[in-house]
């Protein structure tokens, strides 16, 4: 039986290993393809494949609304869903620090289970290693996912033309306000949770309705400022974004106000904002407000001719500034 | 307030000032003289809105930014005596001094530690007993006080080993001693909030009256500055110059008589140098004699040959400060000098002019109005 506290032994490949293998991971994520348990899932594909990767290192490991398990299943399948595929399998590696939990480890394993029955993937194949002490904080975890690409899809910054409207699909910096109230030790309502979430059957039912959508990108680290900058410099148009659109929670802009950060910054790990042909906007606006991760969705701004690489705001009471790229590290381990 | 009612308030606020500017016939240049009202004027993009013959300039409004070489130069010196802990906000680590910075000290084992109140000096002093804990006391009437407290706080805790290095500064006799410069012109004043919350509105009356020039006391809120500005230009319209409180809510024509009297307890008026303005008469704050024990310059003085010679450079930050130059005229601004890799001052800081320019892309940005 495995102890309550993970060992250097339950990374070291032996009967330890096996044990919690047996007791902890794969009761956990159990699907046919990972009870092969080869040294890898062999797995079937449509056509062209779309392969991500991303690791996993938030403090605090546990936040309102979420663990680093749901982070680290829902980034790699949002990272797949917006280059226009759907994802299919995942794997997942755990670097965790002698001494975690087991009690732990065992949610987190969980809510990862949970979320990739939601996106309607399997964990087909993984890892675990266990370091000393000191040497990792908690538990680090890495995916990777592989997804069908949606075929007639055609997803790439340079696909963006002025004209085109830019969609966000609902409330911004949810999930760095919860990330940073857990870490400043502030109180705030329930409201204010992360806002991660599996977005593959929205962006799915988007790309159905309008093969078209230019880019779709999910406001991460950087949050919408750094996606908007980015896109503005790849496809060389300007952007020009209404500030009085932009929907953002009150005790979001509260925890700003303290901290001194501002929502157009933070990151995000539910939401996406869609570069769409305007005769398309209304369309892909319904199908998002259909789902329950795009209730919020709105129009927030367009692709101008002018203005170049730049990203406009038209300010509340109507003025003009630049939004720009985020500097350097604003809220470090924040996914 | 939502924000349509927002949006249209702040439209009737631009159509009256753009039509009372345009009774007077002229250009008409108003100046912030804080650096929160400097941020707070860019995110909102308050400059976009006006007529072209409004103009708004930054002065010497943030406290990192009118802080001259030689005072950094100070801090770096004592940062580098080994029996010394430099405590200080942290917007001030990266400001250059003549030859380096406090961050350049530090990498190179400086013990400087950044503080959140100065108040938090006197644990570090009473922590590290056998050190001299120096705080870097920069500011204006908004800081003097908390500084000040500290101070008395050390003398009645017994704590004999904090000490101030002092460069604090007062709003009023910069604002006069720009109104005497003949490169500079302003028709009037964007009154600081926060500092005006400490010495109440009434301090401006003389140089408002002597300079007939109207100021008006304001918030952050970008209605509150289109209120102060449209109360502005109303004033320079029908030839008047008082003093006008857009921030009643929150400051009073006295201040705050308890902060005032805490700071006048430990610190008198001194002339004191400001970066492009050279030595301002009585625009700065010195310790008292009651309090020269817990003046690090009066108990260590510094050896004469310890200050590197002053240098010249291309940044224009002085010029910048008293509202001569825009960010644009400087050559450094946007190019060699930007906010990751800073040589100004003015770029060094978040209050900053030219860190609020580059950021909000004031002059880089095509849409225009």
């Amino acid at each position: 039986m495995v102890s309550d506290k993970v060992t250097l032994a339950h990374g070291a490949g032996g009967k330890m290993s096996q044990e919690l293998m047996e007791e902890v991971i794969l009761p956990a994520y159990g699907n046919p393809l990972l009870e092969e348990m080869h040294d890898g899932a062999q797995v079937q594909m449509n056509g062209q494949v779309a392969f991500t990767t991303d690791s996993y290192v938030v403090q605090p490991l546990f936040f309102a609304g979420g663990n680093i398990g749901k982070l680290a299943v829902c980034g790699t399948v949002n990272d797949l869903a917006m280059t226009g595929a759907i994802p299919r399998y995942i794997s997942a590696g755990l670097i965790i620090e002698e001494g975690f939990p087991v009690k732990d480890l065992k949610e987190i394993l969980a809510t990862m289970r949970q979320m990739a029955d939601e996106a309607g993937i399997y964990i087909v194949t993984g890892d675990t290693k266990v370091v000393e002490k000191g040497k990792a904080d908690g538990i680090f975890i890495n995916t990777a996912g592989i997804g069908d690409v949606i075929h007639g899809t055609h997803i790439s910054p340079k696909n963006v033309k002025p004209g085109m409207k830019v969609i966000l699909s609902g409330y911004i910096g949810d999930h760095a306000a919860a990330i940073l109230a857990g870490r400043h030790g502030l109180t705030l309502p329930d409201t204010v949770k992360t806002d991660c979430a599996p977005l593959c059957h929205m962006t799915k039912a988007m790309l159905e309705a309008a093969p078209d959508i230019a880019v779709l990108r999910d406001p991460t680290r950087g949050g919408v400022a750094a996606v908007l900058n980015e896109i503005a410099v790849a496809s060389d148009c300007g952007l020009l974004i209404d500030e009085e659109a932009l929907p953002i929670h009150e005790e979001v802009q509260g925890v700003c106000d303290i901290l001194g950060f501002d929502p157009l910054y933070l990151a995000n790990e539910g939401k996406c904002v869609a570069f769409v042909p305007a005769d398309e906007a209304q369309g892909v606006l319904s199908v998002m407000q259909a789902n329950k991760y795009g209730r919020d969705a709105r129009i927030i701004g367009e692709v101008t001719e002018t203005a170049k690489g730049q990203v406009g705001l038209r300010t509340a009471i109507g003025g003009i500034r630049v939004v720009d790229m985020p500097l350097g590290n604003l809220v470090p381990r924040i996914c | 307030m939502d924000k349509k009612e927002e949006r249209e308030l702040a439209q009737r606020l631009v159509a009256e000032i753009t039509a009372l500017a345009e009774t007077t016939g002229r250009k008409l240049r108003f100046m912030e003289v804080c650096g929160t009202h400097t941020v707070a004027i860019f995110r909102a993009g308050i400059r976009q809105l006006l007529p072209a013959n409004v103009e708004l300039v930054s002065g010497p409004g943030c406290p990192v930014c009118v802080t001259p070489d030689d005072y950094m130069d100070k801090a770096i010196a004592y940062a580098q005596h080994p029996e010394v802990i430099i405590t200080t906000f942290g917007d001030m680590l990266k400001v250059p001094g003549t030859k380096s910075s406090l961050s350049e000290a530090k990498t190179n084992g400086a013990d400087i530690r950044i503080v959140y109140s100065p108040l938090d000096s006197i644990q570090i002093a009473k922590d590290n007993p056998d050190k001299k804990v120096v705080f870097l006391a920069v500011g204006f009437e908004t800081t003097a006080p908390t500084a000040a407290a500290t101070v008395l706080a050390a003398e009645q805790q017994g704590v004999k080993n904090l000490f101030m290095l002092s460069a604090q500064k007062l709003v009023p006799p910069v604002m006069e001693a720009l109104l005497s410069d003949e490169q500079v012109h302003v028709d009037g004043f964007i009154l600081p909030g926060h500092v005006s919350v400490v010495t109440g509105t009434g301090i401006y009356e003389p140089i408002v009256q002597n300079y007939h020039v109207p100021g008006v006391v304001t918030g952050f809120e970008p209605l509150q500055i289109l209120r102060a500005l449209y109360r502005l230009v109303k004033q320079v319209a029908k030839g008047e110059a008082k003093v006008e409180n857009e921030y009643e809510d929150v400051v009073r024509p006295e201040g705050n008589p308890v902060s005032q009297r805490i700071t006048d307890t430990v610190y008198e008026a001194a002339d004191t140098g400001w970066r492009g303005m050279g030595i301002v008469p009585l625009s700065g704050l010195r310790m008292r004699a009651e309090y020269a024990a817990f003046d690090i310059e009066q108990v260590m003085p510094l050896p004469a040959g310890e200050l590197p010679p002053a240098k010249k450079t291309a940044c224009r930050c002085g010029e910048v400060l008293r509202g001569i130059v825009t960010p644009q005229d400087c050559p450094l601004f946007g190019k060699a000098c930007v906010p990751t890799h800073a040589i100004g001052p003015c770029m060094v800081s978040v209050e900053g002019v030219c860190a609020a320019w580059f950021k909000y892309g004031q002059g880089r940005f095509e849409y225009g109005k």
